[in-house]
């Protein structure tokens, strides 16, 4: 399936080939051979729930491909605020742009604007569902430092429960047979339904507690935050957090050779000492969020082919 | 005691819903948004064989239900069995199977759901036959059916 014309929601939509294309693409334009493919198209930011990082990734792709941006930050400044709603906001802003841009707290609230919308939506997060343009990056950086992705070992370390940064991942990964390790405490493990999604899809994974135990051949550790305010129970958020803490030991006991990514942003996780070694790839991984996203803007306008 | 002369009117043309669990099926007929379609026969509680616990039947008059609307079924009573009617003789003995998307029927039991919150349509697909598990178009969780999920047609 081609990408021009088409709303980009969830990793369950795409193809191990689509993931490929995206890849490619933001390869050729991170190496300057694509430029000023949105010259002349309108991209409309929405983001219904604050989230600076990824509103100013999308808005700085956008413009270094010479599109022009409009939208809000917050929902505060939309109509919404003034009782619009959601559909109405969708209906009219579609006319406004040549795609949008949906960050908003309501799990599937994307796949709506899409089915509303008369322009391309991509998906910058919608609660605790998906959030696909993270994936794609991440797959990017692995890509980009290991030349491939298949047969990858992923230790996945972290809030594995809520985490969709790392739910995303794994469904991905899967397409590139890829092995991969759990790394998380017993409350906070990889939900079944995953786990189910894995199991039919013939991938290996195992699950462990701590990061030692991950074995030393691991490719890439994947660490995410605990994030306080997917639990419901304060105590239950008590009793997990700063439970895991990735130090120079940490790598050093799991060969050396691993490189260790993150989504950002990170609290305590990820000591400082790990900043200064090369296995620490996260800010580059955060960077490679404009190449991916003008890539994917590219696709989805028609810009590029 | 005398054995009655029948238990459930014999009909000569329609839909007999049979080997429904029982007492499911009000919410049978509830799932189908039957109502107001002709006469409409319910036995509930008869012993059989298959169903040590009992059975119920549901006879439609002069309606011939589609396979989409006997699969339906599926996700409450994957026991029943279908037998469509005309002039008295059975013409048709339908096997039911889970439906591959569902509209409408069933709520997802997600809070913060698009289908909760942004007035969504309701639609899944299936994720698993084994519960059956259904995974909502919108959130993408998968639910396993429970009938205090599906929606009844008086809209509860």
């Amino acid at each position: 399936m081609g990408f021009a014309g088409r709303s980009i929601i969830s990793l369950h939509d795409m193809t191990a080939a689509d993931l490929e294309v995206i890849m490619d693409t933001s390869g050729r334009i991170k190496a300057g051979r694509e430029t000023g493919f949105l010259q002349g198209r309108t991209i409309a930011v929405m983001f219904f729930e604050a989230s600076t990082r990824t509103r100013l990734s999308f808005e700085s792709a956008i413009q270094r491909s010479g599109g022009t941006v409009i939208g809000f930050a917050n929902p505060a400044s939309s109509s919404q605020s003034k009782g619009e709603s959601f559909a109405d906001t969708i209906s009219t802003v579609t006319g406004y742009c040549d795609a949008m841009v949906i960050r908003h707290p309501v799990e599937g609230s994307a796949r709506l604007a899409s089915d509303i919308a008369s322009v391309p939506v991509i998906n910058a997060g919608d609660g605790a569902n998906q959030h696909p343009t993270q994936t794609f990056l991440d797959l990017f950086t692995m890509k980009e430092s290991f030349g491939r992705l298949e047969g990858l070992h992923i230790g996945m370390l972290g809030d594995l429960k809520y985490g969709r940064t790392v739910h995303s991942l794994a469904t991905a990964m899967a397409m590139f047979g890829a092995r991969m390790t759990f790394i998380s405490p017993h409350t906070l493990q990889m939900p079944d339904m995953i786990k189910r999604e894995l199991s039919q899809a013939g991938v290996s994974f195992r699950e462990v507690r701590q990061p030692e135990e991950a074995g030393d051949d691991l490719d890439v550790l994947y660490v995410t935050r605990i994030q306080r305010e997917r639990f419901g129970d304060p105590q239950e958020y008590e009793s997990v957090a700063h439970s895991f803490r990735v130090t120079a030991d940490t790598i050093r006991g799991l060969g050396g050779r691993v490189l260790v990514m993150h989504p950002l942003p990170r609290v305590d996780e990820i000591a400082e000492d790990v900043d200064r070694l090369p296995n620490a790839i996260y800010f580059r991984q955060a960077h490679n969020g404009i190449p991916t996203r003008q890539a994917l803007l590219g696709l989805v306008t028609g810009g590029l082919s | 005691m005398t054995e009655r002369a029948y238990k459930v009117y014999s009909i000569s043309s329609g839909t007999v819903i049979d080997h429904i669990p029982t007492p499911l099926a009000l919410r049978v007929v509830e799932i189908l948004g039957l109502g107001n379609e002709g006469i409409l026969t319910i036995g509930m509680g008869f012993t059989s064989k298959r169903l040590p616990e009992g059975k119920d039947i549901v006879k439609i008059e002069n309606k011939v239900l589609t396979r989409d609307e006997t699969d339906m079924i599926a996700l409450i009573a994957p026991e029943a069995t279908i037998n469509i009617i005309e002039g008295g003789k059975v013409i048709e003995k339908r096997r039911i199977s889970l439906p591959d998307g569902i509209r409408g029927v069933m709520r997802c039991p997600n809070p913060n759901c698009a289908t909760n919150v942004l007035g969504a349509q309701r639609v899944f697909g299936l994720a698993s036959p084994e519960g059956p598990l259904y995974r909502c178009r919108y959130c993408e969780r998968t639910t396993k059916v429970e009938p205090d999920l599906l929606i009844t047609s008086a809209g509860i």
